[in-house]
């Protein structure tokens, strides 16, 4: 049995539905992510399950108890707020103290379970020092020890690293996935962030307008989005739009407007005539002054550099072709001393293999 | 003129005035009352002269030397404060009545301030003005606006006698007592408290009472565990802003109070107005202002709490 059930869970305010129908499971140790932009109810999905908001209609499930009309200080489900909402009266160890001493724990438990606690999250010689006097990525592990010392059924975390900067972010998801395994509890994990969400999570459920557009393992939902919004949504994509012409067992043809007809991999339930979206990452296409020709796998273009946006570790060509669509590839600046490769107007082809593409039915 | 002196020029002209107000009307009187405590009352009141007119010569000259200043400068005048109970047991009574005074204010204002706080915010500012509202009628009016709803004809005695006397409970008097002392000093000294109430409860981050309660905590816990002690702050000022002014009044109990209403205020006043004796009014006075200091740092100490290592 799942450790935690969402059934067909509705939320409306007024009239926007802000959680239309979902229906998920997260299992018990799970990293499970709800990704999506704002306003596609992964916060008001997240409210529910701690108790904030009851749902209009559905139910929530935890150990296969129903949750409805349970309060949030009455739930085994403890949070990790956007903004921490630390006590700022209270030191370190008291606001860690705080969930046992509402929970009516023995001080002499409190002590101990609080220091284990925040040894966990490195931050011992903090205990009596004030949030005020905290950075903001003290701060971030003092919400989570918080939420995590009296040992939640489920952790639920409300895009806990929004407020950091970039390379503190990067340490924190290290933390957060490390601090995941160690202690075993189900973590539920809400952001905006695909970047995030890949690096964090078993399992994700990318939503949008009130619903999971896909529920996958990170690796499926980059590789084989389900929707034109997933493969949008989730990294940099080229979302080329296109017209079944002819399937098969192994291969597809698809013509793209203007461009021609290609090769790529059937998808389940594609029929001839059908429109839908070749979705191409970056990263798949070959890129060169020349790319060698004739083999039957791959698919072959010309074109010219139309924008080049130098990243660092790797850099960004826009590749217009001879029709004038774009085309976004990437090379990786691994050589040494090669910054880049080629320059606005260099006259470059592109190829990538037949199945590097995921095909999504319109 | 250089930027540095331009800018001390400019400090000076932005706080100089008040600071000469504050020299001239406040600490060259305390000091002025400070002195007289320690001088004889003049033969018609105000304070024994030290400077004498010479009638045959008309020159003017000293008359205090080192032989004779005991006839001059004395300790008597606070060792009658602390000789006669009357005096001590007055400064008891005053300080219960401001103290009950401020606890009701208390009471009576944190819900009021905590609803107007989490009232839309459209709303909240002509909440706040009707809270200031009754400052537009004079204080004097107000006070004689209760001498008539608390005298024995007015609606409240007649009302709560009418009650009384269903179970044949004579009737009580409520003006010229105490209790009409403490009502009407919380009724003038409301707004006091419930302003910066709202002021302090208006700013709380309404996430921490959401986190508080999804980590187990019961609406009783999360008002006495964190709206409470964050709002301390607006409590001191409040209750500060309360208990001074009404431990010093004397127009309240002087109107609603009768004799037995009376508090330091009146005592102090009529030391100075009707026994003419300035100097044992100016230590009534020192004596008064010394124990607030004491109370104000007792009550700093207290808001500063110090229980950081504790759990």
């Amino acid at each position: 049995m799942a450790l935690l059930e969402i059934r067909d869970v509705v939320k409306r305010f007024g009239d926007f539905t802000a959680v239309n129908h979902v229906s998920l499971s997260v299992e018990a140790g799970e990293f499970f992510t709800l990704l999506g932009p704002s306003g596609c109810g992964k916060t008001t999905l997240l409210r529910m399950l701690a108790g904030f908001e009851q749902p209009d209609s559905g139910e929530l499930l935890l150990d296969g108890k129903s949750l409805n009309g349970v309060p949030p200080e009455k739930r085994p489900v403890h949070t990790v707020f956007q903004s921490y909402a630390l006590f700022p009266h209270m030191t370190v160890q008291q606001n860690v103290a705080f969930p046992l001493k509402m929970a009516g724990v023995a001080p002499d438990q409190i002590k101990a379970r609080v220091a284990e606690v925040l040894e966990d999250v490195r931050l011992q010689q903090f205990a009596t020092r004030m949030p005020s006097e905290l950075s903001g990525g003290q701060r971030q592990r003092v919400a989570i020890a918080r939420a995590l010392v009296n040992r939640p059924r489920v952790l639920l975390l409300d895009e806990p690293l929004s407020a950091l900067d970039a390379k503190l972010r990067e340490q924190m998801q290290l933390e957060l996935i490390n601090l995941q395994k160690e202690v075993g509890i189900t973590f539920i994990y809400v952001t905006h962030d695909q970047g995030e969400a890949l690096a964090l999570s078993h399992r994700i459920a990318v939503m949008s307008q009130g619903q999971v557009e896909q529920l996958d393992a990170p690796e499926n939902i980059y590789s084989y989005p389900k929707s034109r919004f997933v493969a949008d949504f989730i990294g940099q994509c080229n979302l080329l739009d296109a017209t079944i012409r002819s399937v098969s067992a192994e291969r597809m043809q698809i013509e793209i407007e203007g461009v021609g007809t290609l090769d790529t991999l059937p998808v389940a339930g594609a029929t001839v005539g059908q429109k839908g979206t070749l979705a191409l990452r970056p990263e798949k296409i070959k890129l060169g002054a020349s790319v060698a020709t004739g083999n039957a796998d791959e698919v072959h273009f010309k074109g010219k550099v139309h924008d080049c946006l130098y990243l660092g570790d790797v850099t960004v060509y826009i590749v217009e072709l001879e029709n004038g669509m774009l085309i976004e590839t990437m090379l990786p600046n691994a050589a040494p001393g090669r910054a880049r490769f080629f320059d606005d107007n260099d006259q470059v082809e592109l190829a990538w293999r037949f199945d590097a593409g995921h095909f999504v039915l319109a | 003129m250089s930027i540095s002196t331009s800018k001390r020029v400019s400090k000076w002209l932005i706080s100089g005035p008040p600071l000469l107000y504050l020299l001239i009307f406040f600490a060259i009187p305390t000091g002025m009352m400070a002195l007289a405590a320690f001088r004889f009352p003049g033969d018609y009141g105000g304070l024994m002269p030290l400077f004498g007119t010479d009638a045959a010569t008309g020159k003017t000259t000293l008359l205090i030397n080192a032989q004779n200043w005991h006839d001059y400068i004395t300790l008597d005048n606070f060792a009658r404060f602390f000789q006669e109970p009357v005096f001590i047991e007055l400064f008891i009574k005053s300080f219960c009545y401001a103290g009950l005074t401020t606890l009701l204010c208390l009471v009576l204002s944190y819900p009021l301030a905590w609803l107007i706080a989490r009232s839309p915010k459209k709303w909240r500012d002509l909440l706040v003005l009707l809270v200031i509202l009754p400052f537009w009628s004079n204080f004097l009016i107000r006070v004689y606006a209760w001498m008539i709803i608390l005298g024995p004809q007015g609606y409240f005695a007649k009302v709560v006698n009418g009650f009384l006397g269903m179970f044949g409970v004579e009737p009580l008097q409520f003006l010229f007592t105490p209790f009409a002392v403490v009502l009407v000093l919380v009724y003038v000294h409301l707004p006091f408290m419930v302003l910066p109430l709202y002021a302090n409860l208006e700013k709380h981050d309404m996430a921490l009472l959401d986190a508080a309660q999804d980590l187990g905590a019961s609406r009783w816990q999360r008002f006495w565990k964190v709206t409470w002690p964050l709002s301390l702050p607006g409590v001191y000022a409040g209750a500060a802003l309360v208990f001074i002014p009404a431990l010093g009044i004397f127009a309240v109990p002087d109107l609603v109070g009768g004799t037995d209403g009376i508090m330091i205020g009146n005592l102090i006043k009529q030391q100075f107005l009707d026994s003419r004796d300035w100097p044992f009014g100016s230590v009534l006075s020192i004596m008064l202002t010394l124990s607030v200091l004491i109370m104000a740092g007792l009550m700093s100490l207290l808001g500063r709490g110090g229980k950081r290592n504790a759990l």
